[in-house]
């Protein structure tokens, strides 16, 4: 009995210290010290629930009992992990994007957050899962139960059913305790989280102690413990295929659908990147969990007498054997797989039956709606509270009706094959766009009828729930729908039997409703959403604001939230909107914000409901969507404006730019120019002062001197007046007062006059001109002047500028789309491209300044051609310097 | 001749994180192929011929590869990603 005394202390401090863990783990957590609790190694070790006391327990019995099919129920979900890439990456975005809150949450939100969806599913879930709370009670109590008996105090049948109660009791209070502290927006839970992770660690601990104690303390190392297997009666493989197959794809089917592991994979999910090392360290998890099973049965058979419940051979062979730490050590590591399991199927339902079942029958009693005042808060945590005393009240319930008397395995794969009839829906519904209510409803009924009737009631023995009449020769003698033989087809196992056909019929039955019926178009929003989380990771639906009081929606969002929250909400959303005060725009924007961080406390279909009744109409109408669709239209809109404009504005910028570096040329040649003309004027006026100041002060002179220094004056004096009435031609050019003297005369003429004066005085250097007097024979009609005096600027420049040793040029006459185009070429080097721009510009001079010039003549040039309705350029690639005169059509016409 | 050379490289690091992705998702079917392969193994009324610790080595050496592969996966495609981010995309 002094054993036994310890045992409970050992419990008891067990418990107080997980209450420590959890109670510092909130603490860390809310004063944001809790890095270490979003690590992906927590999150691995909290998917642990998984295993429950039926891994720990059970997974022996059933060793011993059928071989290595216990190993199916592993595999299963490490298939699942390994090919997260596919099925829980998606689970996982798509719940951290609507805040989904349960599975039921997962389900009615995706089928449009139909709430009679969500109350289904949540019937189901618990359903499901009382059988499982039943057993996790059962294997604690008759764990108790092992060790006293071990100990010669045989418990009595009040004192296993109070001692089930206990347990039940303080499990409650702990879920209640971390579970519904807060109403977090996220759902998420630290204390709860680091708990199970502790429990984790400290069942995987226990299993390994016994299976190290089993393998090198009883049996004589691997090789001898090999041997033993196969010498013992589950030595040979004896697994039915079918048998095999099924259970791998139930066990992976109800990992992704059981409410709890929805909880701790999806909700609970800090991070997505955590999905990642658990994809591997999970599955590593489960081997090594899975690793002693078989030795520990094999060695449980040896030892122990016939007829022992190989269940508890993890209690009972270090019992037998007098290792009494070790069977402490075990015991506490079922504890925990029970108790983990207990609190976050606990938690995990009563989320869902407040939100879905509870909140939403409260709200529609209150005869004010959502808008009435006062904290709401205290009844959805009130709620949560007592749904989780339900749960596992109902857990306990179940366990003391069904006696206690199934094989643990057993109960776990009717459990199993329950919330495996989500599978369709959950699957269907973020890969299939068509996927609708209806059809998820049908198939779910479909699925669970089926289940019941060809699974659930047969379980509970022939005779109790189910007639043996009916099992043998199908209800009213219709001999197709035998429970465990549809449509006569004999021999399947009844699991695989009724695993088949509800899933089977469950798929055909969804897929069918759904082609056939027409989804509302929250629906198919919703279906967009979720399908495509992975490319918009917001919800498109909106609320039409207009009708909607902000002031209200302030008064529930603080029952909901908090009210210090709620203000910081709005108060944000209003600096957003850019206004001041506290009360934002109710914009479908904001509403849709709102809508999510309610959803977080109330579940999505509650939210939705409370925010509707608030705005009025609770569905999203046409004019919802054509708004949406007109904000999408115009953002499209909008955005391709500013491509337009930033196009416009780098066309801009690139013309500015070619502005400001001719600008900056211009300026620079002003300059140079400025400095030119001074000097220009400087040297004769320089000449002149000198030299007729010789004439003026030496009387000396000879005649000849005298002629020859006046004429220097003239000269001089010339120079200047050229240079001077060049700069009056430029300035009356350009202000356009110069008047055309219009005459009609030859091109041939004009050169050759052209000719004659630019090349006169030339001399001996006199360049030769090639020209084509053939095609000068044009008559025009302008003012031969002044085209003349651009001809003669050309031709001198070419004379004057031409650096090759034997310079020549080319005139050319020809046409050009119409106009008459002269081009004067010569065979120097040309001007380089850098110039080619300026060289047009007043005062511009280019190179090298080997001959004197103002640098004003092609300025003339095209000044005067600008006048006569033509124009020069320069032609660039002709060999040397090109310019081109192009006369208008009219001008050449008018004269022929 | 650096320049040249980074933009295959670039397109080879995208292409080589597609087939990573790939080998990731073929993983589970593999697995699941390999752990089909006991529907092969003969049974009869008594038992088999394939001895229980047979099959156990061979379940958990299955076992045991997807977990390393699995592991040496994520990893993998982890590092990538990182890159990808470092380089701003």
């Amino acid at each position: 009995m002094g054993t036994l005394n310890i045992l409970v202390g050992v419990c008891l401090v067990y418990v107080a210290f997980l209450f420590l863990i959890a109670f510092a783990a909130e603490r860390a957590a809310l004063e944001g010290k809790g890095s270490w609790l979003r690590s992906p190694l927590i999150y691995t070790l909290s998917l642990s629930i998984y295993c429950t006391a039926w891994t720990f327990y059970g997974a022996v019995g059933y060793a011993a009992r059928s071989g290595l099919e216990y190993l199916t129920i592993y595999i299963g979900p490490s298939l699942v992990m390994i090919g997260w890439w596919w099925l829980l990456r998606k689970l996982v975005r798509i719940g951290r994007s609507q805040r989904i809150t349960s599975i039921a949450d997962l389900i009615s939100s995706r089928y449009g957050k139909s709430n009679l969806l969500a109350v289904g599913v949540t019937v189901l879930a618990v359903i499901g899962t009382t059988p499982y709370i039943a057993l996790q009670l059962q294997s604690v109590t008759i764990s108790f139960d092992v060790f006293s008996s071990a100990y010669g105090a045989e418990l009595t049948e009040s004192t296993r059913g109070s001692n089930a109660l206990l347990v039940a009791a303080g499990l409650a209070l702990f879920t209640i305790v971390f579970g519904t502290r807060n109403l977090d927006v996220n759902e998420r839970h630290h204390g709860v989280v680091i708990a199970v992770a502790v429990e984790a660690i400290v069942k995987l601990l226990a299993l390994l102690a016994v299976g190290i104690f089993v393998v090198w303390g009883l049996a004589g190392g691997v090789g001898d413990m090999l041997a033993r297997i196969d010498a013992s009666e589950i030595g040979l493989w004896q697994m039915r295929g079918d048998r095999w197959a099924t259970l791998i794809f139930l066990s992976g089917a109800a990992f992704l659908c059981l409410p709890r592991m929805f909880q701790v994979m999806v909700v609970e999910n800090e991070d997505e990147d955590h999905l990642r090392t658990a994809s591997w360290a999970f599955p590593a998890y489960l081997m090594v969990m899975s690793l002693f099973v078989v030795p520990i049965a094999v060695v449980g058979l040896d030892l122990l007498p016939a007829g022992s419940n190989p269940d508890f051979f993890v209690l009972t062979v270090p019992l037998a054997t007098g290792n009494d730490a070790l069977a402490m050590l075990s015991f506490l590591g079922g504890f925990s797989s029970a108790t983990s399991m207990v609190i976050v199927a606990a938690l995990a339902l009563s989320t869902m039956v407040s939100n879905h079942i509870v909140m939403p029958i409260w709200l529609s009693l209150q005869s004010g709606g959502a808008s009435v005042s006062g904290d709401v808060r205290h009844v959805v945590l009130l709620s949560r509270r007592i749904s989780i005393a339900g749960v596992v009240f109902l857990g306990y319930l179940y366990f003391r009706l069904s006696g206690g008397g199934s094989a643990l395995a057993s109960i776990g794969l009717i459990s199993f094959a329950g919330v495996a009839q989500f599978l369709p829906v959950l699957i269907g519904g973020i890969f299939w766009r068509g996927a609708t209510r209806t059809g998820a409803f049908v198939g779910l009924t479909v699925g669970f009828l089926i289940w019941a009737y060809a699974l659930l009631l047969p379980s509970f023995g022939a005779g109790i729930l189910v007639s043996e009449a009916t099992l043998s020769n199908g209800p009213f003698g219709f001999g197709w729908l035998r429970p465990q033989a549809f449509f006569g087809i004999t021999g399947m196992d009844p699991l695989v039997h009724a695993v088949f056909w509800s899933t089977l019929l469950n798929t055909m039955s969804f897929f069918i409703a759904s082609l056939i019926g027409f989804p509302s178009p929250l629906e198919r929003l919703q279906g967009a959403q979720f399908v495509n989380v992975f490319e918009h990771s917001s919800t498109p639906q909106s609320w039409s604001g207009s009708l909607a009081q902000t002031e209200d929606l302030m008064v529930m969002a603080q029952r909901i939230i908090g009210a210090r929250e709620a203000q910081n909400l709005f108060e944000r959303e209003a600096k957003r909107q850019g206004m001041s005060g506290l009360l934002p725009e109710p914009s479908p924007d904001f509403l849709q914000r709102l809508e999510r961080e309610l959803a977080g406390s109330v579940g999505a279909a509650t939210a939705h409901a409370m925010i509707g009744q608030i705005v009025g109409g609770a569905s999203v109408s046409v004019e919802d969507l054509m708004a949406v669709a007109d904000e999408t239209a115009q953002m499209m809109e909008y955005s391709s404006k500013l491509e337009a404009k930033s196009d416009e504005q780098a066309r801009t910028a690139r013309q500015l730019r070619q502005a400001n570096e001719k600008l900056t040329q211009i300026s620079e040649q002003k300059d140079s120019f400025l400095s030119q003309v001074s000097h220009e004027l400087r040297t004769p006026m320089t000449s002149i002062r000198a030299f007729s100041e010789i004439l003026r002060d030496s009387d000396r002179l000879s005649e000849d001197e005298k002629t020859k220094y006046s004429s220097i004056i003239h000269d001089e004096a010339l120079r200047l007046t050229r240079l001077l009435d060049d700069l009056l031609d430029l300035s009356v050019l350009e202000s356009g007062r110069v008047s055309l003297n219009l005459q009609s005369g030859s091109l041939q003429g004009i050169l050759d006059h052209a000719v004659a004066s630019a090349l006169t005085g030339a001399g001996a250097a006199k360049m030769p001109v090639a020209r084509n007097r053939q095609h000068e024979a044009v008559t025009l009609h302008t003012d031969l002047d002044r085209l003349s005096q651009v001809f003669i600027n050309l031709i001198g420049n070419a004379q004057k500028y031409c650096d090759a040793t034997t310079p020549r040029l080319r005139i050319e006459v020809g046409r050009s789309s119409g106009a008459l185009v002269v081009d004067f070429i010569d065979n120097g080097s040309g001007i380089p491209k850098t110039e080619q721009a300026v060289i047009f510009e007043k005062f511009s001079r280019t190179g090298e300044q080997k001959v004197k010039g103002a640098g004003l003549g092609l300025a003339i040039c095209r000044e005067i051609m600008t006048r006569l309705g033509g124009a020069v350029e320069y032609l660039p690639g002709q060999g040397g310097a090109a310019f081109r005169v192009t006369l208008p059509e009219q001008v050449a016409l008018a004269a022929q | 001749m650096t320049a040249k050379h980074n933009i295959p490289f670039l397109e080879r690091q995208s292409y080589r994180r597609r087939r990573l992705i790939d080998t990731i998702r073929m993983l589970p079917v593999i697995g699941a192929v390999l752990w089909a392969v006991p529907l092969l193994w003969r049974r009869t009324q008594n038992g088999g011929e394939v001895t229980t610790s047979d099959a156990i080595i061979y379940l958990f050496c299955v076992w045991l590869l997807l977990v390393v592969a699995g592991g040496w996966l994520a990893r993998t495609l982890k590092r990538s990603d990182a890159e990808e981010t470092e380089r701003g995309r």
